[in-house]
């Protein structure tokens, strides 16, 4: 596939504890990690999807100003950012696997319409859905 | 002047957890525990970054599940309301009233009615997209209603 969508982007509290929770916690890979003075682009990729990349920034100048950076700071600790999905394959299986590492969990694996689906927060805030693909 | 984004991230904790068990009692000094902040500055703190303060944040939650009780079971509307956290079936009858304007039965039958094509959207998001919006406290709004006109908004102590 030549064409389509390569990042897109979260915004994160802090890029270190952001990239330990995604590698470490998550098995996600580092795919970009560069740095530009006070500037780091950082992505990184679900193991299984080598054409998409994760952005994790910081709300930082020169990108926005420093009221607008305190402002997305704070949604994003709200929990207000748009929803994130994450499709695996065993819901439950993946639950107390990631558990066990520490991921916090916001809703336990459900069973509804057809599939499993769990929830959990990245450390800035970030919440994820986790749903069991579909089989057949 | 915002609010400190770590302390935003653990009243969002508090938040969560209501979501995960709204059926269960939400005293603020549990909400308070689970913030890891006193008590008097988490009712402040919690309706400042939310809009709304807790207590009321969990009716509304705990209206939003009994709506999708009502809508995707045939479950008795008593265990509905013990389900949803209400002691008395007077009460979860009374307040879902003042809240959306119909008794649980007749949303019931409206919504059984009614074909839905909502399998696409992942379910937490449906159910907060029915959340009911209570800017205004029950006793508030049941009193607007009866007067027929637009009081101001409420002070509320926390």
């Amino acid at each position: 596939m030549s064409q389509g969508i390569e990042v897109v982007g979260l915004y994160v509290r802090d890029q270190d504890e952001a990239v330990a929770f995604y590698v470490e916690k998550l098995g996600f890979r580092i795919h970009t990690d560069a740095r530009n003075g006070d500037y780091r682009w950082l992505t990184v990729q679900h193991p299984d999807q080598p054409s998409f990349q994760l952005g994790l920034f910081l709300p930082q100048s020169p990108m926005v100003d420093a009221a607008t950076a305190q402002t997305l700071r704070e949604a994003v600790a709200k929990g207000a950012m748009p929803p994130l999905v994450l499709v695996v394959d065993d819901c439950r299986a993946a639950y107390e696997r990631m558990r066990a590492r520490g991921v916090e969990f916001t809703q336990e694996p459900v069973e509804r319409y057809g599939s499993v689906d769990a929830g959990f927060r990245d450390p800035s805030g970030n919440g994820w859905k986790m749903i069991e693909a579909r089989r057949g | 002047m915002g609010q400190d984004p770590k302390l935003l991230r653990r009243l969002l904790r508090a938040k969560d957890r209501m979501d995960a068990a709204s059926q269960e009692e939400w005293p603020v000094r549990r909400l308070a525990r689970v913030s890891g902040v006193s008590e008097a500055h988490f009712a402040r703190s919690f309706k400042e970054a939310f809009g709304v303060p807790p207590h009321r944040y969990l009716l509304t939650r705990r209206l939003e599940r009994a709506k999708a009780l009502l809508r995707d079971t045939d479950l008795p509307i008593t265990e509905i309301a013990f389900q949803t956290g209400w002691n008395s079936l007077g009460t979860f009858g009374r307040v879902f009233r003042d809240v959306t304007g119909e008794s649980p039965s007749d949303l019931r039958t409206r919504e059984k009615a009614a074909p839905h094509e909502l399998k696409r959207v992942p379910g937490c998001f449906t159910s907060a997209a029915h959340r009911p919006d209570l800017k205004i406290a029950v006793l508030e709004k049941r009193r607007q209603e009866t007067d027929g006109i637009s009081g101001p908004e409420e002070t509320e102590v926390p």
